[in-house]
C-alpha cells in the first residue's frame, strides 16, 4: 500500500471505533486517579 | 486491486474492540471478581469505596491479562475444541501478537495500579495468581498431566486472599482457608464438565482426567475431592472465624453438593446425553461457590 492508496473503509472503522473506546478508558483511568488521590488525601 | 483488498481484510484487519473484551473471559471473570469482593468485604477492616473499587477492578484486569495470555499460548489447542473454536485467536479475528501485547500490557497495568493505589502484598500475590495461572498451569501442566485441574486450581484460589490483603495489607487464617475451599472444590466442579465434554478434550489430546484414566476414576475423584472440599468450607465456624449464619450455610451447601456428587459417582453413563447428574453437579457448584461467599460477607456484615 503506498501512501496515495486510499485506505480500506472497514479498517478506517475499526480504527475509528478502538480509539473511541481507548480514550473512554483512558478518561475513566483519569477519574479513577482523581478518585484515589481524594481517598488517600482523606485517610492521610 | 481486488487481491489487494482481500490481502488487507484477511492479514491486516485490525482486531474490534470487543474481540480484547472476549479475550478476558468476562464470564470466568464473574466469578473470580465475587470472590476477591467478598474476600475484601469479609477483612475485619472497612476499605474507602473508591480503594475497595481500585482493588476489584486489578483483580478483574488481572484476571482478564492471565486469560489473554491463556489464550494467546492455547490458540492451537482451542481451534481443535468446539467449545472454543470461536474465541477470537483460533477464529482468526485477531492476531496471536495483538493477544500477547494486551495480556502482558493488562497484566503490568493490574498489578502497578494495584501496588500504588492499595499495598505491594496485593500486588505481589495479584502478580504470583497471573504468573501462576500462564506458567504452572497453561504452560507447564495443561498438556502433561491429569492433575493439570488439581494444582492448576490454585490459580482461581488467590482473589479472595487479594481482596483480604488489598484491605488489611496482610493475610490471615480466613482467607487462606478461602483459597484452599476454592483449590478444592476447583477439580470436581471441572471434573463434571470435563466428564460430559470428554471428546472435546481426547479430540485435542488435553490429558483430563476422564481421557486418560476414564470416567468410573473420575467419579471417584470427584466424590473424594468433595469431602475435604466440604470440611475446608464449614471449618472457619467452628474455628470462631464467622458466626452462624455462615456456618448453617456451609453445610446445608456443602450437604448438597456431597449428594450430588455421590448422584455423580453411582452413574455408569459414558454419552454426554446420559450425564444429567454431571450437568446438574458443574451448575451447582457454580451456585455453590456463590453462595458460600455470599453468606460469608452476609454473617460479617449481619453479625
Amino acid at each position: 500500500m503506498t501512501p496515495n492508496d486510499p485506505i480500506d473503509p472497514e479498517i478506517r472503522k475499526r480504527q475509528k471505533s478502538r480509539a473511541l473506546v481507548m480514550a473512554l478508558a483512558l478518561g475513566a483511568f483519569v477519574l479513577l486517579l482523581y478518585g484515589i488521590s481524594i481517598a488517600k488525601m482523606a485517610l492521610a | 486491486m481486488y487481491m489487494a483488498s482481500v490481502t488487507i481484510k484477511a492479514e491486516a484487519l485490525p482486531a474490534d474492540w470487543r474481540d480484547f473484551v472476549a479475550l478476558t473471559k468476562p464470564r470466568v471473570m464473574t466469578l473470580v471478581v465475587f470472590t476477591g469482593l467478598c474476600g475484601l468485604l469479609a477483612a475485619p477492616v472497612t476499605i474507602h469505596p473508591v480503594l475497595g473499587f481500585t482493588a476489584i477492578l486489578c483483580i478483574a484486569l488481572g484476571a482478564g491479562a492471565a486469560a489473554a495470555l491463556n489464550q494467546w499460548y492455547e490458540a492451537d489447542l482451542d481451534a481443535l475444541m468446539k467449545r472454543t473454536a470461536a474465541r477470537p485467536l483460533p477464529a482468526g479475528r485477531m492476531d496471536k501478537q495483538s493477544a500477547l501485547h494486551f495480556g502482558v500490557g493488562l497484566g503490568a497495568f493490574s498489578v502497578l495500579l494495584m501496588g500504588l493505589a492499595l499495598n505491594w502484598l496485593a500486588a505481589a500475590i495479584l502478580a504470583a495468581s497471573i504468573l501462576y495461572y500462564v506458567i504452572i498451569y497453561t504452560v507447564w501442566l495443561k498438556r502433561r498431566t491429569p492433575q493439570n485441574i488439581v494444582i492448576g486450581g490454585g490459580a482461581g484460589s488467590f482473589p479472595p486472599l487479594i481482596g483480604w490483603a488489598a484491605a488489611t495489607g496482610n493475610v490471615a487464617v480466613l482467607p487462606v482457608l478461602l483459597f484452599l475451599l476454592i483449590f478444592l472444590w476447583t477439580p470436581p466442579h471441572f471434573w463434571a464438565l470435563s466428564l460430559f465434554v470428554r471428546t472435546d478434550y481426547a479430540a485435542a489430546g488435553v490429558p483430563m482426567l476422564p481421557v486418560v484414566a476414564g470416567p468410573k476414576t473420575t467419579r471417584n475423584q470427584i466424590l473424594l475431592y468433595t469431602i475435604p472440599m466440604g470440611i475446608a468450607a464449614v471449618l472457619p465456624w467452628p474455628l470462631g472465624l464467622s458466626g452462624p449464619i455462615y456456618g448453617i450455610a456451609a453445610v446445608a451447601l456443602s450437604l448438597v453438593f456431597l449428594f450430588l456428587a455421590i448422584r455423580v459417582y453411582r452413574n455408569d453413563a459414558t454419552e454426554a446425553a446420559a450425564m444429567r447428574p454431571e450437568k446438574k453437579l458443574f451448575a451447582f457448584s457454580v451456585i455453590y461457590l456463590f453462595a458460600i461467599f455470599g453468606a460469608l460477607v452476609l454473617d460479617r456484615w449481619m453479625i
